[in-house]
């Protein structure tokens, strides 16, 4: 595979600059594996992603292993001490960490359990006295330093494919600043909050064309929050429309992207009743 | 010739999730022969507790990127049963034919893309590419055509968002059912050339006496719901799931294990068509043959023919549930659901096997308890059984090392684990 990367190389050019193949590998912590699965998920454009990189490690499809990488992405949130330790190990190895999808960013779905102060009780709901070790999720950046992130619940895969492709021609990746809604919007799609269903358009970072109202269904914040999300207008559109507090902290807590608000509508909501 | 081997593969690559196999075989004598899960718990059945229901299909189909649409499916059939739902003849109509394209695209990656490197004596899909690019271009399209089939049908192929308690968020395009249709028709030649293709593979011939649990439908090849079924004999109502499963822990793995009349079982594709091969549709029936599958096959290596064998029953299915909707105009996409206190258990034939949701409510419709039962940790203990038995023949006709290694990992890969959601 090494000499046929050469021969790539010399061949592959951008605006007559002749550009490189990267080594790419792929990990996974505490996940469902599905952010990888998206960049199967494309045939169309599959075997032109393949010529792009060169992927030295990716567990779920080839048996060849190798530790020179130059970019890394890790899918998956930190629930264990090994998974520390593989983690540091990566950082070590790559040039660039890239965070794949809302549970290496924030936690993800993994940080459902946190809302439990008592880990234990988590344990046991599932495996009774049994010992397993588990610690609260947390999202890479809080091991080590991650230089890049690509959210959603999945990563929407035409997303990854022009991030890739900007880091591999070395041009600089940026994320939308506006919300959902101006996505929504354009698509002329029906609001959600005129069907009562709650939607977290409003405050929710863009980037995924609206791809849940466009099906008619609420935004849950795959995402995580808009530079600019104004979350004191969401709740009342909320409240306006009628809906209960308890659906629009379910969004928010689902992805651990909004997790500071959705920790404060909780005791809200908890100290209610 | 007394052989020694030690065999020791951490994290086996082309398999979903973390699993390590040792065999270690001193003078020919099978010292140590094991499957271990080592995959992190996530803890979804806690996650779950004190949500409202409508949070369950939508958090539960996160357990697994692969089989995401099972996961959902589960889920709503299980709020659907708890709170005494039953859905339109169309809404069954429409989750049975995204069920099918999530059979069809999960059962073509892992026959083509993590099986098949082994047969062709690849390390990966890759090499393929260049060696044998027809191949490859069969199984994309295929590939495709599923995950085109259920972005229309759930809106997403993977995390699907149209499908909700109730029925739908929204009704596919008709001209593009029709469409898929025509594409489901053409898709039949590259499945028979998958057939073809298989055919010129070695299988191992390796047997081991094994119990086969499946869902059972009268005079349907089950996918969603149903009773549940043992090639031993036993026979279980849905809501009964527990006496199938039995799950208990053991040091050796971090997933919960089954077993059932025997110390394990096997579920999955070939347990399906071993349980309910006079239920195939008669050209998948005839490509089972084709390829020396009739049941029972106790050979686990044949879960990757009893896969492709599936293929053509959904593909053929699928063309005939398309026609029905198509017969009909739209009804409303989505009925109103009310909830109420109870327990709901739903089952559903996933592309690795059987898999239950159990969940229970207040009157609220928030969640108390719930469990989830995943099909490739009832298949561990199984895989387990099979790799000590591996073990033995192997040493006793003095295989190579290599061989072993090479034949234990295509073992586990036959089995098409998905360890990450055995152990949620
Ligand atoms: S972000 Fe979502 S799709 Fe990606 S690995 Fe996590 S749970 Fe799976
Ligand atoms: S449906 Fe959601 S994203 Fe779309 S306009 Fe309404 S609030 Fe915004
Ligand atoms: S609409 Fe919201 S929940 Fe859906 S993918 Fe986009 S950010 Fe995620």
């Amino acid at each position: 595979m090494r000499d046929e990367t050469k021969m790539k190389d010399d061949e592959r050019t951008y605006l007559g600059v002749a550009v490189p193949r990267p080594p790419v590998a792929f990990f996974e912590l505490s996940s469902c594996e599905g952010c990888q699965l998206q960049l199967f998920n494309n045939e169309a454009g599959l075997l032109d992603f393949l010529d792009l990189v060169e992927i030295v490690n990716f567990r779920e499809a080839m048996t060849e292993k190798s530790d020179h990488y130059q970019i890394a992405f890790v899918e998956g949130s930190v629930t264990r001490t090994d998974e520390e330790e593989r983690l540091r190990t990566i950082r070590d190895n790559a040039e660039l960490v890239v965070a794949l999808g809302s549970c290496a960013c924030f936690g993800g779905v993994n940080q459902l359990k946190n809302r439990f102060n008592d880990l234990d009780w988590v344990v046991r709901e599932v495996y009774g006295d049994y010992a397993i070790s588990s610690q609260a999720a947390r999202p890479l950046a809080d091991v080590i330093r991650v230089d890049l992130e690509i959210f959603g619940c999945p990563v929407k895969k035409e997303e990854v494919e022009r991030i890739v492709t900007n880091l591999v021609l070395g041009k600089p990746v940026h994320h939308p600043q506006y919300p959902i809604c101006m996505e929504c919007k354009a698509r002329e799609n029906v609001c959600l909050f005129d069907l009562g269903e709650p939607c977290l358009g409003p405050v929710t970072r863009a980037g995924c064309d609206a791809w849940c109202p466009s099906n008619r269904l609420g935004c849950w914040g795959c995402r995580g929050p808009a530079p600019a999300a104004n979350m004191a207008e969401l709740r009342d559109i909320v409240v306006r429309k009628q809906i209960s507090l308890e659906r629009l902290l379910d969004r928010l807590e689902c992805f651990g992207g909004f997790a500071d608000e959705a920790h404060i509508l909780r005791q809200e909501l908890e100290g209610r009743s | 010739m007394k052989i020694s081997c030690q065999v020791d593969v951490r994290h086996l690559t082309r398999v979903e999730g973390h699993g390590n196999i040792k065999i270690s075989i001193v003078d020919g004598l099978v010292k140590e022969a094991s499957w271990e899960v080592v995959e992190t718990p996530r803890f979804f059945e806690a996650m779950l507790v004190g949500k409202l229901y409508e949070n369950a299909p939508y958090i539960c189909g996160r357990i697994c990127g692969i089989c995401s649409i099972g996961h959902t499916l589960a889920s709503i059939r299980t709020i659907e049963n708890a709170f005494g739902f039953r859905p339109s003849g169309q809404t069954d109509r429409l989750r049975l034919l995204l069920k099918h394209m999530e059979t069809l695209q999960s059962h073509i990656l892992h026959i083509y893309f993590l099986a098949a490197p082994d047969y062709l004596g690849v390390g990966s899909v890759l090499p393929l590419t260049k060696s044998h690019p027809e191949v490859v271009q069969q199984a994309l399209r295929l590939k495709q055509l599923a995950n085109d089939l259920c972005d229309e049908v759930g809106g997403r192929r993977l995390h699907p968002t149209r499908t909700v308690v109730g029925g739908f968020t929204m009704l596919p395009d008709r001209h593009t059912l029709g469409r898929m249709r025509q594409r489901l028709q053409a898709s039949l030649a590259d499945l028979a050339a998958g057939a073809a293709l298989f055919a010129g593979f070695t299988i191992p011939d390796f047997q081991r006496e094994t119990e086969f649990v499946s869902l059972h439908q009268e005079g349907a090849y089950p996918f969603i719901g149903g009773d549940l079924r043992s090639s031993d004999g036993v026979c279980k109502k849905e809501h009964e799931y527990l006496a199938m499963t039995n799950e208990y822990m053991a040091d050796y793995s971090t997933s919960k294990l089954s077993r059932l009349s025997r110390q394990s079982f096997a579920v999955g594709a070939l347990a399906r068509v071993n349980n309910n091969f006079h239920s195939l549709h008669p050209a998948a029936r005839a490509v089972a043959e084709e390829l020396g599958l009739t049941p029972l096959s106790h050979n686990p290596y044949m879960n990757n023919v009893a896969q492709l064998v599936e293929c053509v029953h959904v593909v053929q299915e699928s063309i005939s549930l398309i026609d029905e909707l198509l017969a009909v105009p739209w009804q409303e996409a989505r009925q109103v659901v009310e909830p109420r206190a109870g327990i709901g258990v739903g089952a559903v034939e996933v592309p690795r096997g059987i898999l239950y949701h159990c969940l229970e409510f207040d009157g609220q419709g928030r969640i108390c308890k719930a469990d989830c039962v995943i099909p490739t940790s009832q298949n561990h203990a199984n895989i387990h059984h099979d790799i000590k038995a591996l073990a033995g023949e192997c040493a006793a006709r003095g295989t190579a090392d290599q061989e072993i290694e090479l034949l234990a990992e295509m073992l586990v890969r036959a089995y098409d684990p998905c360890i990450s959601c055995s152990v949620h």
